[in-house]
């Protein structure tokens, strides 16, 4: 098992960029055959750690150890060649090409084409993960797309392998089979340095842990031995509080959606199949779902973005199907999509136009088409205010908020303009601990006074902690919503489509 | 059948009339497979007319004009590429540009230039194979470019199907971050493929200026960089079918130009705005099937890379 | 090492600079171009910029200068509604030909009849021919998702035979003794668009590009439709989101800039160019092109960039006819000021960091 020989030791590296110091003399060790965790909340300098060590950035100061001798790549061929790999959490994959092609281009020197399907059968043979090499990648589920990065690494038998976030695509029992592959390879002595902000995953999994905080190296610990609140707290720097739930009083339905069926309007998209449900005042349903099973395109038709017949989608019994995202704001719906960035805030407009851009029809804002400017720049403020959105004044230019404090903005925006169905996907992912917390509140104090919620996140923990009920979106169809009192993690995990046929590793441990 | 056109000169003519376009949209479909949109064919492909047909006259070598030609195109095509790929310019705005600055900077440079012919580019010596009826004229009776523009469609092809740099290329245009995030270099890559597109371009300009008029006339490319385009969209960014397609719109040039020479009862008016016309029909035969032409093009197309962190 | 440093907000100050920027960058890179030509390149910028406005003939000049500048400001802010709304309308030399047709052909057909409405009737005719030219790559997107910049452009060649078949066959002057062309407006009151006062230079054109720059600025800083333009250009799934119709978004962008420069089309015939010709058309709808992003797409800016346009129109022929200067080396002139004004539009979004020696990078 672990030896005690280090692979690689980081020594006093820090990396600033104008503004902000991404990692200040950071140093620890990964040793031969351990799995070594890497914790932080958002914005800790995880991943620019990760990527001067895979050779995309260079250190500002501090060095590199690799076994003994000096270590620093100058591009990831380099990092490679001394046996990094990489899986990425986003952009590494390219949908258009085919699952060979896309191995190919992260090795050095490829075999050709024929024998490389070979090989990336044997590999996924051997490691339990079946993945046809001539599919196109646009084709492929989320987990899939993950083994075709995880072959894509193994092809190069790695020494150190890192693994960027990579369960926030999985359901349950298909991060139990990549735990198997891990352990598997671990076994085989390649060394894991896995990423993660997944308390419980890295108890279950890792060896060591090193936790981030602001850039700089705050705790190393053996995470058998702490609780996961123990390493939460380190993590964020603070006591958590969980949020406050109102006694449940249900009123009437106010969203129903009824046998739903759209193709999705995005390339490689997933359409949405026969979706039913309904939502009543003051109640908060969670769906759940690996990325890419329907949630944007059930977003989109909430929202009005994406139209539907008439009577499958009502809100207070009337039939809004037909409508436009403004038609469905006057009867009462307001949508906060995933992506911030681009869909639900104009990147380069400042926030009081990003808080005329949905607030325009429900708080008034125009007269005859005219803009009161004014009123709007009050809107703005008030958000900011009220959601404790940290920017120097309503004129900023919406990209040049942190993330967190955009999500904030974008949330806010919708919450503020009382409404009485409220649609939210992903409402705090990539959002640090405090304003995540202050986001859940948020929402439960709407629900609280009479508001339908939908909230549809990629995190099971988010939804248990907020939601009265709870489905599960797979391949475009939804589960029968149940209430989330007495939920195991193996019945949420069928409801997401189980281990979406992935198979044990067999020489596994 | 058509005024007593015939087919063999009629084919041989067509093959002759779409090596411009072709070599053009060869170039400007390398350009968009790595996912940069560069409006300015026109203006590279006028820019390699009047650079070619200088050198080709100075120089009294045909072969050298070429040359400059390709090289005229190119040079533009950087411009193109400064802008885009390290100035962040826009890229249609930016492809616009080139066309305008192209035609001005061409009829400036080609003011001495007309009414001069330009030194004469000669078949390929095939031998008895051109005396073959109708096959030797069809397919042994032509200047080099007939079939080097053949041939780049075929290289390209298989540039792209074949090679690990066709593979890149495709990746850069498929997600440039993703390109990125492996290590490649995604503004080296666009702006070696943005030249190539130039000196296609230039390569399909000087074509015209000395071997399809042959003279130097301002304006002389009278939209054939624009069809280049189009054949592109309608090729659904595959090089054979691009060949098919400047094949299509050369028989329709060469048989409005016979139509009008062999003075059938259709004005000339109709008959020189039907290759405009057919472009626009092919246009919207080819999107309008619900994306399939669009699931097809590069995902990149048309947006600019800038390395965050 | 020069190194590239997006800004949080884009600069409101380089904004404004970066047009005087170019400018001045054309003029050092134009004089070198003189001066290969063997000119005297301060003679030549002094030429085109300087004695239109101040020179000896500067009293004509100064009128003309609005003659040009009209059609120019009138195109390109149409064009620019659509340019910030990510829709690539570039065919507006076309549709300015079919305008001018369509109003001429009302014109011709009621002559020789005096009436007061005439002239209107024109002007709404020439808006109307416009509109529909820039309506078939409207209708062609929105229907079959084609790209509206290869349409659009393919009609400007298609437009330009119909001129030449109008004015050689169905609107050719019948007692023009054969010669192609129609029928001068100059002699017919009742459709003329004379200057409204001896020697201005501006007539109705002139006034209702005006007009339009006022109302353009109205409605892109107060009115919600202008805030949608802006928001599709910049995100469009953002617009879509918040309720825009993409769809009737192109529509109406088409429209107006196609109706616009008809209406360019039709003062033009009527006023300066007098009759439909085979070469009446002299490039505005691409010029303006330059014009509408030289002005920053935005109205006021588009009426300084026309008048600057205009202006080295005016020195240009100066300098063709003082200095033997090519008319050529203008139209490359102006494409180099629309080079330097996108490259230099780099300084608005970026920051420009010299990376020190031995940081490392």
């Amino acid at each position: 098992m672990t030896s005690d020989a280090a692979l690689l030791r980081i020594e006093g590296v820090t990396k600033a960029y104008p503004g902000v110091v991404a990692n200040s003399d950071v140093s620890f060790t990964i040793h031969e055959g351990e799995v070594h965790a890497l914790l932080g909340e958002n914005g800790a300098g995880k991943s620019t750690l990760v990527k001067m060590i895979y050779g995309l950035v260079k250190p500002d100061q501090g060095r590199m150890v690799w076994r003994g001798a000096p270590y620093a790549p100058a591009k990831p061929s380099a990092a490679r060649a001394s046996g990094v790999a990489m899986v990425f959490q986003h952009f590494s994959l390219f949908e258009a090409l085919s699952v060979a092609e896309n191995v190919a281009l992260g090795m050095e020197t490829p075999p050709p084409m024929r024998e490389l399907a070979a090989r990336i059968r044997a590999v996924s043979e051997e490691y339990g993960l079946p993945l046809d090499p001539s599919r196109m990648v646009g084709d492929l589920s989320a987990g899939e797309r993950q083994r075709v990065e995880i072959i894509r690494c193994l092809l190069q038998s790695p020494k150190l392998l890192i693994m960027d976030e990579p369960t926030s695509v999985l359901t349950p029992q298909e991060v139990e089979i990549l735990f198997k592959t891990l352990r598997q390879l671990k076994a085989e002595g390649t060394s894991i340095l896995y990423i993660s902000h997944k308390l419980e995953e890295i108890r279950a999994l890792c060896d060591e842990a090193t936790i981030l905080r602001r850039g700089k190296v705050v705790a190393t610990c053996t995470p058998r031995e702490k609780t996961a609140r123990e390493m939460a707290e380190m993590m964020v720097g603070a006591t958590l509080t969980p949020p406050e739930r109102r006694a449940g009083t249900r009123g009437e339905v106010a969203l129903g959606v009824s046998d739903l069926s759209v193709p999705s309007p995005i390339p490689f998209g997933t359409s949405l199949k026969s979706v039913s449900f309904t939502v009543a005042r003051g109640e908060v349903l969670g769906i759940a779902g690996v990325a890419g099973n329907g949630q944007d395109e059930l977003l989109l038709a909430l929202s009005g973005e994406l139209r539907s017949d008439a009577d499958r989608v009502r809100i207070h019994g009337r039939p809004v199907g037909d409508l436009g995202p403004e038609a469905r704001r006057r009867a009462g719906l307001v949508a906060a999509p995933e992506e911030r960035l681009g869909h639900a805030a104009a990147p380069n407009m400042s926030l009081t136009e990003n808080a005329l851009l949905t607030g325009a029809t429900r708080q008034g804002l125009t007269r005859r088409g005219f803009i009161d400017w004014r009123k709007t720049e009050a809107f703005a403020a008030a958000v900011i205010r009220d959601f404790d959105v940290r920017t120097p004044g309503t004129h900023v230019a919406a990209r040049a908020l942190s993330g967190g404090n955009l999500q904030k903005f974008v949330v806010g925006r919708e919450l503020s303009q009382s409404p009485e169905v409220i649609v939210i996907n992903q409402p705090t992912w990539g959002v640090d601990a405090a304003a995540a917390a202050a986001i859940r509140q948020a929402i439960l104090d709407r629900a609280a006074q009479g508001a339908a919620v939908v909230v549809i996140s990629q995190d099971l923990d988010e939804l248990l902690e907020i939601a009265d009920s709870f489905a599960a979106l797979n391949e475009g169809r939804l589960s029968k919503p149940r209430p989330v009192a007495g939920l195991t993690v193996d019945e949420i995990g069928l409801m997401m489509g189980g281990a979406h046929g992935m198979e044990v590793a067999h020489h596994g441990a | 059948m058509f005024g007593g056109i015939d087919p063999a000169l009629l084919i041989a003519s067509l093959m002759v009339a779409s090596v411009p376009i072709l070599l053009a949209a060869v170039g400007e479909l390398v350009v968009e497979k790595a996912g940069v949109l560069n409006l300015g064919v026109e203006g590279m492909m006028i820019m390699g007319a009047i650079c070619g047909f200088i050198t080709a006259v100075e120089t009294g070598s045909p072969t050298l004009g070429f040359l400059g030609g390709a090289a005229g195109g190119a040079a533009l095509s950087l411009l193109f590429a400064a802008l885009t790929q390290v100035m962040q310019a826009n890229q249609v705005a930016s492809g616009l540009a080139l066309t305008l600055f192209g035609l001005g900077l061409s009829s400036l440079l080609g003011q001495n230039y007309v009414g001069i012919k330009p030194p004469h580019t000669g078949a390929v010596p095939f031998g008895p194979l051109a005396d073959i009826p109708f096959l030797g004229r069809v397919v042994f009776g032509h200047d080099p470019f007939v079939y080097l523009s053949i041939i780049a469609v075929a290289a390209v092809w298989a540039f792209l199907k074949f090679s690990r740099g066709g593979l890149i290329l495709r990746a850069v245009g498929e997600s440039h971050d993703a390109a990125h995030a492996l290590g490649y270099k995604v503004v080296r890559i666009r702006m070696l493929a943005i030249m190539f597109g130039g000196a296609m371009a230039g390569l399909g300009g000087a074509y015209l200026s000395l071997v399809r008029v042959p003279q130097w006339v301002d304006g002389i490319t009278a939209g054939a960089g624009w069809i280049a385009l189009a054949i592109v969209v309608f090729a659904s960014w595959k090089p054979w079918r691009a060949l098919l397609g400047a094949w299509l719109f050369g028989g329709i040039t060469v048989l409005q130009l016979n139509l009008q020479a062999a003075q059938v009862g259709i004005p000339v008016e109709y008959l020189s705005m039907s290759p405009y016309l057919i472009t626009i029909l092919v246009l919207v035969l080819m999107s309008s099937g619900r994306g399939k032409a669009a699931l097809n093009a590069p995902a990149c197309l048309g947006q600019n890379f800038h390395a965050a962190r | 090492m020069l190194k590239l440093e997006k800004r949080p907000s884009p600069s409101v100050m380089w904004s404004r600079a970066t047009p005087v920027l170019a400018v001045a960058l054309t003029m050092v890179a134009g004089g070198i171009m003189f001066a290969v030509l063997g000119k005297n390149p301060f003679e030549a910028i002094r030429t085109i910029f300087w004695d239109p406005l101040f020179g000896e003939f500067a009293f004509y000049l100064r009128g003309q200068l609005l003659v040009k500048a009209g059609p120019l400001i009138l195109i390109a802010v149409g064009l620019s509604l659509g340019f910030r709304a990510g829709i690539w309308n570039i065919g507006a030399e076309g549709q300015y030909i079919m305008g001018a047709i369509c109003g001429a052909a009302l014109g011709l057909a009621v002559f020789p009849t005096e009436n007061r409405l005439i002239f209107p009737a024109m002007v709404v005719a020439g808006a109307l021919g416009g509109w529909a030219w820039a309506m078939i790559p409207a209708v062609l997107k929105t229907r079959f998702n084609t790209n509206e910049i290869l349409v659009s452009l393919m009609l400007v060649y298609v437009a330009q035979t119909v001129l030449a078949m109008a004015s050689t066959g169905f609107l050719r002057n019948p007692e023009g003794m054969g010669f192609p062309g129609s029928r001068n407006f100059s002699g017919y009151a009742a459709a003329r668009n004379g200057f409204l006062w001896e020697g201005a230079g501006l007539h109705w054109g002139g006034v209702m590009a005006l007009a339009t720059v006022v109302a353009a600025y109205v409605l892109l800083q107060r009115h919600m439709l202008g805030f949608q333009i802006k928001l599709s250009g910049q995100a469009p799934r953002a617009a879509r989101y918040a309720g825009v119709q993409p769809d009737r978004l192109v529509m109406l962008c088409m429209g107006v800039a196609g109706a616009l420069a008809g209406m360019a089309g039709l003062f033009e015939v009527t006023g300066p160019a007098g009759q439909i010709s085979i070469d009446f058309n002299s490039g505005y709808g691409f010029t303006a092109i330059i014009v509408a992003f030289l002005g920053r797409l935005n109205p006021v800016g588009i009426l300084f960039a026309g008048l600057l346009m205009a202006l080295t129109y005016i020195g240009g022929e100066m300098a063709s006819t003082n200095l033997g200067l090519p008319s050529a080396a203008i139209q490359a002139f102006q494409g180099m000021l629309l080079f330097f004004l996108l490259a230099c539009d780099l300084l608005t979004n970026f920051r420009i960091r010299l990376a020190k020696k031995g940081e490392a990078r």
